[in-house]
């Protein structure tokens, strides 16, 4: 009964007191790969992930089908739900400093996880407490292992938050904007960390951003999401060298680059559509610019491409190229550097 | 630690000089004991005398420096109604007054928190719905309606329980039933919303997320958040102990320190009034430098502010 692929979406739907924020999400993650999500605030990129843990609040109503390993979480007992999380499947989040407990102290809170999934306590937890948070790099673990979480700082709260979630020793780690409240050259050393950790343990991860080139240094692979649904998914390569999807174009057109001749941004026009009224056919079409009458009436399957990518546009930009794989991580570098 | 604990200390007897000093000053300024102790009819010479008896022929200012000097030696006045010592007057009075408070103290905590609280962990639900109505007829009743609805109901109607007295604990039950359902409507409102605030929180999906049973995500993970509002409640509650009980003491003749302080205001027995109001401010300012102390014990981001 175990498949290939670790976790297995299929259709996820997500509604929120009856309006629908997520509309089918069918996604794989292979074992120790990394896969990115990216897209604009409120398309449901975090919403899939907590979904699928159950981590929603009461109010939302969740369908379809989560597997981890063919055992399904949709639906079972709410024992099911807390065998996986931390222990299969760990997740960080966006806001690391609220995203841990302010009274409780900080070694306390990696001992209490590694005690739910290794069955460890006293001297032996404090013992591996103190290893992970060695390997997740704060310094002097020893004597911080006693202090509050107020008494670090957001990085190494995301540190603290990312040893908490080693504890378990999950097959995947789900990483939801681990970076965006954190300072620029922190940001770079926890998306280091995630890439060391992930080579160390080979845990698959899932690296959900809006930040596209911190996607590219993490993942090998990206989901470009709109409006709760996935409109392109592919290889980092193929989705930078030549995105299909008018949506994903825009997200590249819209990251200023460091190098080159000085050029205009171009933001993509108007916001997202708000969930409650999602504009009839391909939901991206009231701000594309290629948008033709059929994409107002049908919305796009999505359907696997040629080079394997998956697209669900009528009308994509650019085109397959013969040689694109120089051009690709030329874009690549440039973003990330 | 030491530095906010004296600081405190000073704070709190800063406070009760206050409440002494406007109570003697207001009690002064508002009537005379000399006609209330004496009647309307009695000839000058003798309210003179018992003026000068009770020094209130002497300028305000000098009666004040008198009674402060007086209290640092512990002498407390004397009853001009009883001739005795007032605080010991006073002192007799209180654990009438603590048999009504502290089981109402108790029945507001063991009910109040833990109908907030799972009206929280189970919001929408009837049990939510029932208990936020609960709370609303429990603390918008006045205690002297709801002291005279339940005599209507227990004492008049259903004749299970006496109305007035302190002679059987039967009698201690419609007094600490009047006091008690406000206060456990005010707590159950406040740990609901304490506890609906918490589970709203990132850390507690973080506690989820790491796998952690839904009990000891409410048990160690929010419960502990929660408890500084609750505890600030409860503080002001134990506050109240000795101050809490005047109008359910009147209404169902109940011989503790709120009575008391009624018929003192009412005679303009001055000792006994000042005796009794710093009683008051003391539990009130006492149970306050307790909760500020538990607030550090609560929540270290406190304690670290206080440090400072």
């Amino acid at each position: 009964m175990v498949s290939k692929n670790l976790v297995e979406l299929r259709g996820l739907k997500v509604a929120f007191d009856g309006v629908q924020v997520l509309h089918g999400i069918d996604l794989d993650v292979g074992r120790g790969e990394a896969i990115g999500l990216v897209g604009e605030s409120g398309c449901g990129k975090s919403v899939t992930w907590l979904a699928a843990l159950g981590l929603l609040p009461g109010k939302a109503t969740v369908s379809g089908s989560v597997r981890v390993d063919g055992q399904e979480l949709i639906g079972g007992p709410r024992t099911v739900l807390e065998g996986v999380r931390g222990k299969r499947i760990a997740m960080i989040f966006q806001d690391p400093s609220s995203s841990l407990n302010p009274v409780l102290r900080v070694g306390r809170q990696i001992t209490e996880a590694l005690a739910i999934h290794r069955g460890l306590s006293g001297d032996a937890a404090r013992a591996e407490a103190l290893r992970l948070l060695d390997m997740v790099g704060i310094p002097d673990a020893r004597r911080r292992f006693e202090l509050f979480p107020h008494e670090f700082s957001g990085g190494q709260c995301q540190r603290v938050m990312i040893a908490m979630a080693l504890a378990g020793e999950p097959d995947l780690l789900v990483a939801d904007e681990p970076t965006t409240a954190l300072d620029a050259t922190i940001q770079a050393q926890i998306l280091d960390l995630l890439i060391e950790l992930r080579a160390e343990t080979g845990m698959a991860t899932i690296f959900i951003s809006h930040d596209l080139g911190a996607v590219s240094q993490v993942c090998e692979r990206a989901c470009v999401m709109y409006a709760g649904r996935i409109v392109e998914q592919g290889t980092i390569e193929a989705l930078f060298d030549n995105p299909r999807h008018p949506y994903t174009r825009g997200l590249f057109d819209a990251i200023p680059r460091l190098d080159g001749p000085r050029e205009r941004l171009i933001p993509i026009q108007g916001t997202v559509p708000h969930p409650r009224d999602l504009p009839e056919g391909c939901a991206f079409s009231p701000r594309c610019s290629h948008a033709a009458v059929d994409c107002r009436s049908h919305r796009p399957d999505l359907d696997p491409l040629a080079d394997g990518r998956l697209l669900a546009c009528h009308h994509p930009v650019g085109q397959v190229l013969a040689d694109t794989r120089r051009n690709a991580e030329t874009r690549v570098m440039e973003t990330v550097s | 630690m030491l530095r906010f604990v004296s600081t405190r200390i000073l704070r709190a007897l800063i406070t009760i000089l206050a409440v002494l000093t406007f109570a003697f000053v207001v009690l002064r300024m508002s009537g005379d004991p000399a006609q209330v102790m004496l009647g309307p009819d009695v000839p000058q010479e003798s309210v003179d005398a018992f003026r000068k008896a009770w020094g209130l022929d002497q300028p305000l200012w000098i009666q004040y420096l008198a009674y402060i000097k007086a209290i640092f030696t512990g002498d407390f006045g004397v009853s001009m109604r009883d001739k005795a010592s007032a605080m010991q007057l006073v002192i007799e009075r209180i654990p009438a007054t603590l048999q009504l408070t502290i089981p109402a103290l108790f029945l507001k905590v063991v009910i109040g928190i833990p109908a907030g609280v799972y009206a929280a962990l189970h919001r929408q639900s009837a049990v939510d719905r029932g208990v936020i109505l609960a709370a609303i007829f429990g603390f918008t009743i006045p205690s002297f309606v709801m002291g005279l609805l339940l005599v209507l109901i227990f004492s008049i109607t259903l004749g299970l329980l006496p109305s007035g007295g302190q002679d059987t604990w039967q009698h201690g039950i419609l007094p600490t039933l009047t006091m008690s359902i406000g206060g456990i409507g005010i707590l159950a409102r406040f740990s609901r919303s304490a506890m609906i605030e918490v589970m709203g929180q990132p850390y507690i999906r973080t506690a989820s997320a790491k796998g952690m049973p839904w009990q000891d995500v409410v048990w160690r993970h929010a419960l502990p958040n929660a408890a500084v509002p609750i505890v600030t409640i409860v503080g002001f509650m134990v506050g109240s102990l000795i101050a809490g009980a005047v109008v359910v003491e009147s209404i169902f003749s109940w011989p503790g320190i709120g009575r008391l302080l009624v018929v003192s205001v009412t005679n303009r027995d001055l000792a006994v009034v000042q005796c009794i109001l710093l009683m008051i401010a003391a539990t009130m300012v006492v149970s306050n430098l307790i909760v500020d102390l538990l607030y550090g014990w609560l929540d270290p981001r406190l304690r670290a502010q206080s440090a400072h």
